[in-house]
């Protein structure tokens, strides 16, 4: 079943075009994050779901409904905002209760079940000691749960998140995301997560829409970006890719010959013409030490090292431009020493 | 090392001489221009002691100044209380056309003299006015009347509210409105509930100051009052009158009460200046 579906959403905010065409589909119970640059559109994307941007063109579905004519109330989103946006002046169990005092008088439950339901999401969110608290005796993390349980409150039909892990430190992120992502498998309820951060989206989401001015580069799980990206900017964003201008000499079923300076390789593609394109080479699919003259070969000279713990990073200087290159850390290089990198075609070379 | 060090501060400790020297030509200036006036005030007020400070008090023009000045300044900080939110409202949760002209009009008021202002309303409102004619044809009368000073009022009175909520209120953003609104609250329920709480102090620290002008307004008020004694005369213009009359004991009888309002709006001032203070720096 269908939760959101949108058709050519277009925001422009004076002449700056924030979403530029958005065709998006949720399933019913899945976790989407939203994932881009800053600027590319996210954010709006998340706002226009939730109610508090009105798009200039598009459809917006939720839930069968045409959600673009009706009003807030009956849209029933839920919406977590980066900064929380508590209401400073009200104690976390009454956050938690306005959604359900806010109500018509014909639709409000009566106190005592309004009581019950806010213990009881207070508890879902391991705040019930802190009830009678203000929102400024609350830690950062605190604060966003009250945010999520205040959200949860109105039973939303979909749950929207704007980077809701944005301001913690990152110890915390990480315990709240995984905690998080249980929490909505147990409730089931749909949920999109705007975020800027690509392990984030990796580690949390069903599906992940990378986003880039204002459109969608890419809709899959995290395994489909990583492993095929659509685009150079996609292969660059997750997990990142050193991207080179090259020259496509022939195509074939899936495989391009490609040549990029000495560099000659047959390599996947999801280019099926000849001519100018942009060769995208992880980090990690690059060997060292092969001394043979190849085609995939290149001689390169260390310019830049850090040590990543469980990885050293190396920056050559190669015929073709700065290449980055990961290596286990026992593979140890100082600045100035030299080195032929060889180019393991594979999943980690695709050109555009 | 030198990338990240600032210059040294330039450290100025004064001779202990020059200290004392300043503080006293400032308690001196504090002293000479409101210790001493004050003083004079409640001095000359009661120089004839109580009972005849009760007298002149209970004269009924004085009774007539001070409940008409209560009216008005009821009148103006009541009418004042709701622009000045509906203003810092529109200014600071939206945007529109003529936004900066609006922001920059609110000021006026404090820019403009007050004789100014009151010939504006007589120059509307009056006999020869533009609107007199029609005014007159329905018997309706605002100059030399309580409309008219009610009007002046307000209008020197307009920024008090408003300067004191626009900065607040953008401070504050309009997260918190977008989060009620989320959760299904209408505009009306998003105002009471989450708006009007969280500006609740700046709005009654507004409020005093518009009520401690509004109360001691004299020259916009003296243009379209028309002075009719127990009728349309403010206690500041009924304690001018009363001078020129040379009954300076009723005239500082009712001046010391001026004064003495002027007291109890500083003291308020200050507490609500604390608890202003409170509710904006423990919420990051």
């Amino acid at each position: 079943m269908t939760a959101i579906e949108t058709r050519g959403l277009v925001k422009r905010f004076g002449s700056f075009t924030a979403l530029d065409g958005i065709d998006l589909t949720v399933r019913d119970g899945e976790m989407i994050a939203l994932l881009g640059p800053s600027g590319s559109g996210k954010t709006t994307l998340l706002r226009v779901l939730g109610g508090l941007d009105h798009p200039d063109e598009g459809t917006l579905i939720i839930n069968g409904d045409e959600a673009l004519q009706s009003s807030l109330k009956d849209r029933r989103v839920g919406f977590v905002f980066q900064h929380y946006a508590l209401f400073r002046h009200m104690s976390v169990f009454e956050n938690v209760a306005f959604g359900l005092r806010v109500k018509p008088k014909a639709e409000r439950l009566p106190d005592a079940d309004i009581t019950l339901r806010v213990e009881r999401l207070l508890a879902l969110v391991h705040l019930s000691n802190h009830a009678r608290r203000m929102p400024d005796q609350l830690s950062g993390g605190q604060r966003q749960r009250v945010a999520l349980a205040r959200a949860l409150a109105i039973e939303p039909r979909v749950l929207l998140l704007d980077e809701p892990f944005g301001a913690l430190d990152s110890k915390v992120r990480k315990e709240l995301r995984r905690w998080l992502r249980s929490l909505q498998h147990e409730l089931g309820v749909t949920t999109l997560l705007v975020t800027h951060d690509q392990e984030e989206a990796l580690e949390v989401a069903d599906r992940v829409v990378v986003m880039n001015k204002g459109r969608i580069e890419q809709v899959g799980t995290p395994e489909d970006l990583y492993q095929r990206p659509q685009s150079p900017f996609v292969a660059d964003f997750i997990g990142g890719a050193n991207l080179f201008p090259c020259e496509v000499t022939a195509v074939g079923n899936e495989i391009a010959s490609v040549t990029l300076g000495p560099l000659s390789l047959r390599v996947p593609s999801v280019k099926f013409q000849t001519g100018p394109a942009t060769l995208s080479i992880r980090s990690s699919a690059v060997r060292l030490g092969n001394d043979g003259l190849s085609n995939s070969v290149l001689s390169g000279r260390v310019t830049h090292t850090s040590y990543l713990g469980a990885l050293r990073e190396y920056v050559f200087d190669t015929p073709i431009g700065a290449l980055t290159v990961t290596q286990p850390p026992d593979v140890v290089l100082r600045t100035g020493d030299r080195a032929q990198l060889e180019i393991v075609v594979g999943a980690g070379v695709i050109v555009f | 090392m030198t990338l990240f060090s600032t210059p040294a501060a330039p450290i100025r400790t004064e001779a202990p001489v020059v200290r004392w020297v300043l503080t006293l030509v400032g308690l001196a200036f504090l002293g000479l221009f409101i210790l001493l006036p004050l003083i004079a005030v409640f001095g000359q007020a009661f120089s004839r002691g109580l009972a005849k400070y009760w007298e002149v008090l209970s004269d009924p023009d004085s009774v007539s100044a001070i409940g008409l000045t209560l009216v008005v300044a009821l009148f103006s900080v009541a009418l004042n209380l709701v622009f000045g939110v509906i203003a810092a409202w529109a200014i600071t949760k939206f945007e529109f056309p003529g936004k900066s002209i609006l922001t920059t009009l609110i000021d006026l008021p404090f820019s403009i003299s007050p004789v100014v202002a009151g010939l504006v309303f007589v120059l509307l409102f009056g006999a020869k006015g533009l609107l007199g004619p029609w005014l007159a044809a329905h018997d309706l009368k605002i100059i030399f009347a309580l409309p008219g000073i009610v009007l002046a009022t307000i209008f020197v009175t307009f920024p008090f509210v408003a300067r004191e909520l626009i900065p607040l209120m953008q401070e504050q953003g309009t997260s918190e409105e977008e989060a009620a609104r989320s959760l299904g609250a209408s505009g009306w329920l998003t105002f009471w509930k989450v708006t009007l709480p969280n500006i609740r102090f700046g709005l009654l620290y507004g409020a005093l100051l518009c009520n401690a002008r509004a109360m001691g307004e004299f020259g916009a008020v003296s243009v379209v009052s028309g002075h009719i004694r127990g009728e349309t005369n403010t206690m500041p213009l009924h304690i001018e009158i009363l001078y020129n009359e040379y009954q300076f004991v009723a005239a500082f009888a009712v001046a010391s009460l001026l004064a003495f309002l002027a007291l109890l709006t500083l003291v308020a001032k200050a507490v609500l200046e604390r608890r202003i203070a409170r509710s904006r720096g423990s919420f990051t």
